[in-house]
């Protein structure tokens, strides 16, 4: 084996076991990587409770209720399979709005009840103008929420 | 294998030369394209239906988020093939490509930030994606500072060498984050393969500016690597002459 070649085989060597070794301590730290749990962790119970976490979903079309002279707001979170009620008192991003996506940070407190003491919206990776954006809209309406495609927020695990 | 082509070019004083002979190509046209790109991404493109005028950071927020991970990969490649063949003018391109590579990743991390702040109502999140840009900028520094460390240029290159070929684990990691785990940031809207998710009237400006970002690092990359050839070559009979 000439030297070159000895020095090729062992850069290959340290960059497969780094590369190893990184893939299985983020694969065991999978659930502490976790940035927010999806509505049906909470309603199955896999998150915990008492504790401050983030939570992420679409918000549900018609959900959110304001409370006059107030900055309470109650909305409903969903992944479309199980819904999580959120309830914020402060500013919201302009992004805001019912059927976007969101991640709200705060604690579970029993029931389904989410008290959030901050809330980001997410948006997709999607841009258009807005007159494309309508177009598409026309197209799609009278189709069932699920066969909306889900945008990448709540979508798989 | 016949490597000829190879080691003449890992010749300082052919390299130096003909390094000065592509900047120019490669700056005016970088120039010509960004300037371009910016007027079209700021004025000619419309607004997007959900972010209205924000969206336009994304003109240079994506060019350099992509350039940071772009630039990491080449300074890598360059650095293994330092390590391999005891090629000095490779580890000179890979400390060229360091400090660019650096100066990308902050632009992307600020852009991102400032983009973040108004759309999703935060600068920063401890989000996947953020966290390891933010990782990736730390190898770049790491990277430099390990070289700034040593006095002998050769054992500089070989242990900051390792340290970038290690790093390179990262950029797969930037790069499919949004995929593996569930994050803040949105998803890619580019891909090499499928189509785009961004509507055709915004997309021109996005692609020339991401080669106008392309061929500006490629500019002043001559520049560095053409001052790091100086700085070790600075003994040399050949630099003797020509001053």
């Amino acid at each position: 084996m000439t030297p070159r070649r000895r020095r090729m085989v062992l850069v290959g060597l340290i960059v497969v076991g780094v590369g190893a070794a990184v893939a299985f301590a983020l694969n065991a730290f999978q659930e502490n990587l976790l940035y927010f749990y999806s509505t049906s962790d909470v309603v199955s119970g896999k998150a915990p409770v008492d504790r401050t976490i983030r939570i992420g979903g679409m918000v549900t079309q018609g959900s959110v209720q304001r409370e006059p002279g107030s900055l309470e707001v109650r909305f409903v979170l969903t992944d479309y399979a199980k819904d999580v009620t959120v309830s914020y008192s402060g500013v919201l991003p302009d992004l805001f709005r019912e059927g976007q996506g969101v991640v709200a940070r705060g604690k579970l407190v029993g029931d389904n009840l989410f008290v959030a003491e901050e809330v980001l919206a997410k948006h997709d990776e999607k841009y258009m103008p807005p007159e494309v954006a309508d177009s598409l809209k026309q197209q799609h309406a009278g189709q069932k929420p699920s066969d909306v495609p889900l945008p990448s927020t709540a979508a798989t695990n | 294998m016949n490597w000829t082509w190879f080691h003449k070019f890992a010749s300082p004083p052919h390299a130096y030369r003909l390094l000065g002979t592509m900047r120019p190509w490669l700056f005016w046209p970088a120039l010509a394209m960004m300037l371009w790109a910016l007027y079209n991404g700021l004025f000619v493109a419309p607004t997007d239906y959900q972010q209205g005028d924000s969206f336009r950071i994304m003109y240079v927020h994506v060019p350099s988020a992509s350039m940071s991970l772009m630039v990491y990969s080449m300074m890598a490649i360059a650095a293994g093939i330092g390590i391999i063949w005891r090629m000095k003018l490779a580890h000179a391109v890979a400390a060229g490509c360091a400090v660019i590579g650096a100066w990308f990743t902050v632009l992307a991390l600020v852009t991102g930030a400032i983009w973040g702040k108004p759309m999703w109502g935060a600068w920063w999140a401890w989000d996947p994606r953020l966290t390891s840009e933010l990782i990736l900028l730390f190898l770049y520094l790491g990277y430099m500072a390990l070289r700034a460390s040593y006095d002998d240029v050769q054992r500089a290159d070989r242990a900051s060498g390792i340290l970038a070929v290690v790093g390179i684990v990262n950029v797969p990691i930037v790069k499919y984050s949004v995929e593996w785990w569930n994050s803040l940031h949105q998803g890619s809207s580019l891909s090499l393969t499928g189509s785009s998710a961004i509507h055709p009237s915004m997309l021109p400006p996005l692609l020339v500016m991401m080669l106008g970002f392309l061929l500006f690092f490629g500019a002043i990359l001559c520049d560095r690597v053409r001052a790091e050839i100086l700085s070790r070559e600075r003994n040399a009979g050949w630099l003797i002459e020509a001053a």
